[in-house]
């Protein structure tokens, strides 16, 4: 079992006397990512700023490894805590080397200046954090994600318990996203750190976190591993969207199903409808789907956006039922459209339903659409 | 980090080197010229040669001293309120600051005159950070409503206009004949500043500048946001005072003794960043008083010799250089903003 290292207690947290969030409970532990997540102005930054000590909380306590943190003093606070916020930094002639022997700020003397040691630390963390090249780079004139990584090895050379993260990824790419994410991932493990951070990405949270907390109508709503938030529809709950326009497997979500009658139909399977879904759905085309099985990487996003669909038990052949039904809607639609290329036992039906359509003069090409 | 060092290195020798040439030349040169020969046997033997002797202690040493001691304190001064502001483009002067000091000493001047009484030194100083005070409050209270430095530097150019009106205002209506004196020094001049007024100057402007050094390390961290220095540890309700404190003091000293000198605290921290390529109070701030000293000898002794044996008022002089300086750096950042 992991150590706890900070833990809030009935926090209520807020702005002078507005209470943002209330009655709040976390823990963090050592070695762990911890994530928030829940709408916007739920209070997830309210909370962080307030379990790092910028923010005084309205009630309840915050303990860092057992010690009230408001009998902390700020440099005895800012050696267990590191705290990256969100916002962009402006600064004039500072290297990126220079901002991240900041981070050694709580062990430096009066004048600031840095010992052999803090040297070491500074080095290992710019190595760990991959800017080694960086260090003598102008920190105004770096990309992004190189800024987050310089402010991170800050954060990390000072050997905090706790790294405190604010919607780290806002300004980033994809691919200094994900990097972002596996370097939280690898530094949590490797300086066994406690990693609380707050993210608008569903599908990064569902992938880096061991803990999601999820924040609601200010108040901590449910908390546990990404498996148990990510069921039973929770997700679309949370951030107050329709079901099904969620996908919970992938993390991922959809625009809102349109409900008018479908005006074509469209045999897919195995993947290969999805793009046309969405485009579809685009152009605010209502549409039928058909046969797709229970288990295809494409029965979210079919679930999510056709008007109607016809599905079919996982691992079943199509069976004459499901196909009677299909046909039925079809004809309805009077426009029809096959994007499965290749056919096998379990989708026999969907080639005659091509065939069908192909005789009735009504299948279209893809392309056509 | 190696050529850091070595640009440190060479920027403070040059700053030094420069600091003794323009401190001997502002003393031998002048109406009266003494060649450094004479400078050196006036102040080994006084008896042999009083006049030099004479004009060396009485005049030129202090007027140099005070101008070198001066620069440097605005130039501080500038830099702890670009910190304080987190912008390159803040200073005493372009905040009204100084303007607020100069009409509180104004007025200092003209009731002492009108009535009588003579005020010290430091009750002077004591005006001038009265009014700076007053001036950086409203200031305080602008840059808390709006975030845009463009607007609070208009704001403080306003300040000062309105500043300026009233010590005109205030000059023209007390008539009296030392008023010629008054109005020489609210133009901002460094001449006729005595032994007692330089040492008592150096006296405020020299602890204020040693405080301000050892605040490098929050002001640092500062740099770096509100909420960064926070997180380091910084007090910062306490630090924030503090600068504020430190800044109004040294440009307060500055107007007390010299009157408004215009953009020395702008241009000078500016140029010293740019040359020593960093911006770290720690390695920084002693640069940025040799550099403000260096730039105030050098006007100082143009104002002297240019039109001799007319002198020019330093504020005319120290806007010829400083003024190019911050519009090069307002165009500056407007175009590196574009780029982003």
């Amino acid at each position: 079992m992991s150590e706890t290292i900070l833990r809030a207690e009935e926090l209520s947290a807020g702005y002078g006397r507005k209470v943002v969030v209330n009655g709040l409970t976390l823990e963090a532990q050592r070695g762990r990512i911890l994530t928030l997540i829940g709408p916007n102005g739920a209070g997830k930054s309210t909370v962080l700023k307030t379990i790092c000590r910028q923010l005084e909380p309205i009630g309840g306590k915050v303990f860092i490894d057992g010690r009230d943190i408001s009998s902390l003093s700020g440099n005895e606070l800012a050696r267990s805590v590191s705290v990256l916020l969100t916002g962009r930094i402006k600064t004039e002639y500072m290297s990126c080397i220079d901002v991240v022997e900041m981070g050694r700020y709580p062990y430096t003397g009066r004048l600031g200046l840095l010992s052999a040691e803090d040297h070491e630390l500074v080095k290992q963390a710019m190595e760990l954090v991959g800017i080694t090249e960086l260090a003598e780079r102008d920190f105004d004139r770096i990309s992004d994600g190189q800024r987050q990584r310089v402010l991170l090895a800050g954060a990390i050379c000072r050997r905090p318990d706790v790294l405190i993260l604010d919607e780290p990824t806002t300004f980033l790419d994809v691919r200094a996203k994900l990097e972002l994410m596996d370097l939280l991932k690898r530094l949590a493990s490797r300086q066994n750190i406690a990693v609380i951070l707050s993210l608008h990405e569903l599908e990064l949270a569902q992938r880096v976190s061991d803990t999601i907390l999820c924040i609601k109508d200010s108040a901590a709503d449910r908390i546990g591993t990404p498996e148990e938030i990510f069921s039973d529809g929770y997700i679309g709950e949370l951030y107050g969207v329709s079901e099904g326009s969620f996908c919970e497997a992938y993390g991922s979500p959809e625009l809102s199903r349109l409900t008018d009658a479908p005006e074509i139909f469209i045999i897919g399977g195995g993947g290969s409808g999805i793009s046309l879904y969405r485009r579809l759905r685009r152009k605010g085309i209502s549409f039928a789907a058909g046969i797709i099985h229970e288990n295809d990487i494409e029965y979210p996003a079919a679930k999510a956006l056709a008007a109607e669909l016809v599905t079919e038990a996982p691992f079943e052949a199509v069976s004459a039922e499901k196909l009677a039904k299909a046909s039925e809607i079809m004809r309805k639609c009077g426009r029809a459209v096959c994007t499965v290329k290749k056919f096998g036992t379990m989708n026999v039906g969907c080639r005659q339903l091509a065939e069908e359509a192909e005789a009735l003069g009504i299948l279209e090409k893809e392309e056509n659409i | 980090m190696k050529t850091q060092r070595v640009r440190l290195i060479a920027g403070y020798i040059v700053l030094l080197l420069l600091l003794v040439i323009l401190a001997a030349v502002n003393i031998c040169a002048g109406s009266a010229d003494i060649s450094v020969s004479r400078l050196r046997s006036a102040l080994a033997e006084p008896e042999s040669d009083k006049v030099a002797y004479n004009i060396i202690t009485q005049l030129r040493l202090p007027r140099t001293a005070a101008a070198a001691i001066l620069g440097g304190a605005l130039a501080v001064s500038g830099f702890l309120l670009q910190n304080f502001f987190a912008n390159p483009i803040a200073g005493p002067y372009i905040l009204g600051i100084s303007s607020g000091a100069k009409l509180t000493v104004a007025l200092l001047m003209v009731l002492s005159l009108s009535q009588g009484f003579a005020v010290s030194s430091l009750g002077m100083i004591g005006a001038a950070f009265v009014g700076a005070m007053m001036s950086m409050g409203i200031v305080l209270m602008i840059s808390g409503r709006v975030k845009r430095m463009s607007v609070l530097i208009v704001c403080g150019v306003m300040i000062g206009y309105i500043c300026s009106s009233v010590t005109e205002l205030v000059v023209n209506f007390s008539d009296d004949s030392n008023i010629v004196n008054l109005h020489n020094w609210s133009m901002g001049s460094f001449s006729g500043i005595v032994k007692g007024e330089a040492l008592t100057a150096a006296a405020v402007v020299f602890p204020a500048c040693i405080a301000a050094f050892l605040l490098s390390k929050p002001m640092n961290a500062y740099q770096l946001g509100e909420s960064y220095a926070v997180n380091s540890g910084v007090r910062i309700k306490a630090f924030r005072a503090l600068l504020i404190l430190l800044s109004s003091i040294l440009s307060a000293c500055v107007t007390a003794f010299a009157g408004p000198v215009s953009f020395v605290g702008v241009a000078v921290p500016h140029i010293t960043k740019s040359v020593f390529g960093t911006a770290k109070p720690v390695r920084i701030l002693p640069a940025c008083f040799l550099g403000g000293a260096v730039f105030c000898l050098l006007c100082d002794l143009i104002t002297r010799t240019l039109f001799a044996p007319t002198e020019l008022s330093i504020s005319t002089v120290t806007a010829v250089f400083g003024a190019p300086v911050v519009v090069y750096m307002l165009l500056h950042r407007e175009r590196g903003r574009a780029n982003v």
